[in-house]
């Protein structure tokens, strides 16, 4: 229940990254099945990839330039064209065609948004994961302590910011505070769920082997939910990358969230979208290097990952 | 088949069950007795099998003895020694098997081995031994989850047979198996057994089973649903030597006499 609605936040995630994300998951298994055998593993998907894509691209360009009114009042006349967020992008990174203040600044601001993700994120994954152990295997602590969390749950991390700039102020504590907040109960739930889930055959069996007591939540316990703890982490290190950019909107000057909020006080919307882009694909790299450190450490064991 | 080895540390335990009593609480506050003044003596060595309709608390006997559950009443030794909590000396083979998924079979099989905290080379040898007892030696890296289930519980019982137990439980660990499979495999127990000497009680639902494997079939009748509960009905001696004929008129015979026992409860219950 819990760590269904933990995982249906997923999607959040920005949208770009999200459809080669899922064709290269889909490819794994497809060998597997007896009805897709002669079909190349390699390159069927990502030709089956490519051409929403590229159709969304020429219909953007052909859409600005046409100036088109879409729905909710889009007016894509005020977009800047693919082409142009490309520019920004080079520029962004190296320098030399806009020669702005933004000129060259990409690794600057990906640094800095990268350091508070990774903060927030290791530090609710610190607190969360042994929470979730003791709350998921202590019938008392959870008693004790699920109310509160699931009366905590609903609040959004977005109504927390205001608080959060009075409480603690402009700056790195307030992006770090709020990315922990979101990674928090999303890793809390998916352990609780996990260790509640952990079989009572294999803890007998842990028993009768001879399993120290303290050795019992190292040996099977952790191992035996260790599939439901992954999917919390991936969900929490997606919406950490989401709730960043809310985190660095104020008093911050360097962070891809800061960049996105003085673009659009320059109205430049090439470096907005840049900005985006630039988000997304973190949230993408940084799952995958996530499940890439994942495997490594559980060496490709079944029903770790 | 390669032998086992008769290097024992551990001699096999004798067990003594006497005036056992389990009873659950009800929602009410009321208590069910699932099983009552249960008395069973098994001597050192003996392979033992009980039977019995569904709810009779053979199950609960043999989880009581493993330590898993707690009895409401009467005195179960091991060895001479109360039973208090599972222990590596008595290890138990489940029907679901129970292997950790995350660990391949050899390491399956050294989980007990390591815990006691042997020499890694007393380790290897241990699970090098009891994978060739149980013919695993080839599947010694796969996961349980690609192995078939006959070979998932030969992967369990040499897991329990590696930490040397003095008294092996096992709870109908052939009952999910197919007909072929469990054959094949109740005549390398029965093997694994006399190599081993080990004392072993184990569950069944099938009389055949029973008679094939055990020195002696209890069997219990009653239970919770039956108005009585449960509680040893008759012990059965079965003197058919080590090579028994499933079809020999002495093995039908005893068959016949055991279904009787079993069935006549089921018939009239609570008489």
């Amino acid at each position: 229940m819990t760590s269904t609605e933990a995982t249906t936040a997923a999607p959040v995630t920005p949208a770009p990254p999200a459809a080669p994300a899922r064709a290269a998951r889909t490819a794994a298994p497809a060998p597997a099945t007896a009805r897709s055998p002669r079909r190349g593993p390699r390159v069927g998907p990502l030709l089956l990839a490519l051409p929403v894509p590229a159709l969304v691209l020429v219909l953007w360009t052909v859409g600005v330039q046409q100036a088109w009114e879409l729905p909710f009042g889009i007016k894509m006349g005020f977009l800047p064209t693919p082409l142009e967020v490309g520019r920004r992008l080079v520029d962004l990174a190296a320098g030399g065609i806009v020669d702005d203040a933004f000129s060259g600044t990409l690794l600057a601001h990906l640094w800095a948004s990268t350091q508070r993700v990774l903060a927030g994120f290791a530090l609710a994954v610190a607190l969360a994961v042994p929470l979730g152990v003791v709350m998921g295997r202590f019938s008392l602590a959870f008693r004790m302590l699920e109310p509160t969390v699931n009366l905590a749950r609903p609040i959004p991390v977005t109504a927390w910011a205001p608080l959060t700039l009075l409480i603690i102020g402009y700056g790195d504590g307030s992006a770090i505070f709020l990315v922990f907040l979101a990674a928090f109960f999303p890793v809390l739930l998916n352990t609780i769920a996990g260790v509640r889930q952990v079989p009572v055959r294999l803890l007998e069996a842990a028993a009768m082997l001879g399993t120290r007591k303290a050795q019992v939540l190292y040996k099977v316990v952790l191992p035996a939910s260790m599939r439901s703890i992954a999917s919390g982490l991936r969900v929490a290190l997606g919406l950490s990358w989401v709730i960043l950019v809310v985190g660095e909107t104020v008093g911050i000057n360097t962070g891809l969230g800061a960049m996105i909020t003085q673009a659009r006080d320059q109205s430049k919307t090439d470096l907005i979208v840049a900005g985006m882009v630039v988000i997304g694909l973190c949230g993408f790299v940084a799952d995958r290097l996530l499940t890439g450190l994942l495997a490594l450490v559980t060496r490709g064991r079944p029903t770790l990952t | 088949m390669p032998r086992i080895g008769t290097v024992r540390s551990r001699q096999p335990a004798d067990v003594r069950v006497a005036g056992l009593g389990k009873q659950y609480p009800t929602r009410s506050g009321g208590a069910v007795v699932a099983m009552a003044d249960v008395d069973l003596d098994v001597p050192a060595g003996e392979f033992v099998c009980v039977v019995g309709a569904s709810g009779c608390g053979k199950s609960t006997l043999l989880r009581i003895l493993a330590g898993f559950e707690d009895a409401t009443s009467g005195t179960v030794e091991v060895a001479g020694a109360p039973v208090a909590g599972p222990d590596p000396e008595r290890g138990v083979v489940f029907q679901d098997y129970g292997l950790f998924p995350w660990l391949s079979v050899r390491e399956n099989i050294a989980y007990g081995p390591r815990q006691a905290r042997l020499q890694r080379a007393a380790v290897a040898e241990r699970t090098d031994r009891f994978l060739t007892a149980v013919g695993l030696t080839r599947f010694a890296d796969k996961y349980p989850s690609e192995l078939s289930g006959g070979m998932q519980q030969r992967v369990a019982i040499a897991r329990v047979l590696a930490n040397d137990p003095s008294l092996l439980l096992m709870d109908e660990p052939f009952g999910a198996l197919d007909a072929l499979t469990r054959s094949s495999l109740q005549g390398e127990l029965s093997r694994i057994h006399r190599e081993t000497g080990t004392t072993v009680l184990f569950v069944t639902h099938s009389i055949e089973e029973a008679v094939f494997l055990a020195d002696r079939v209890v069997v219990m009748a009653g239970g919770a649903s039956h108005g009585v509960p449960g509680h040893v009905k008759e012990i059965v001696r079965i003197d058919l030597g080590d090579e028994r004929d499933v079809t020999s008129a002495d093995f039908n015979a005893l068959k016949r006499r055991i279904a009787a026992l079993v069935h006549e409860e089921v018939a009239a219950p609570a008489a």
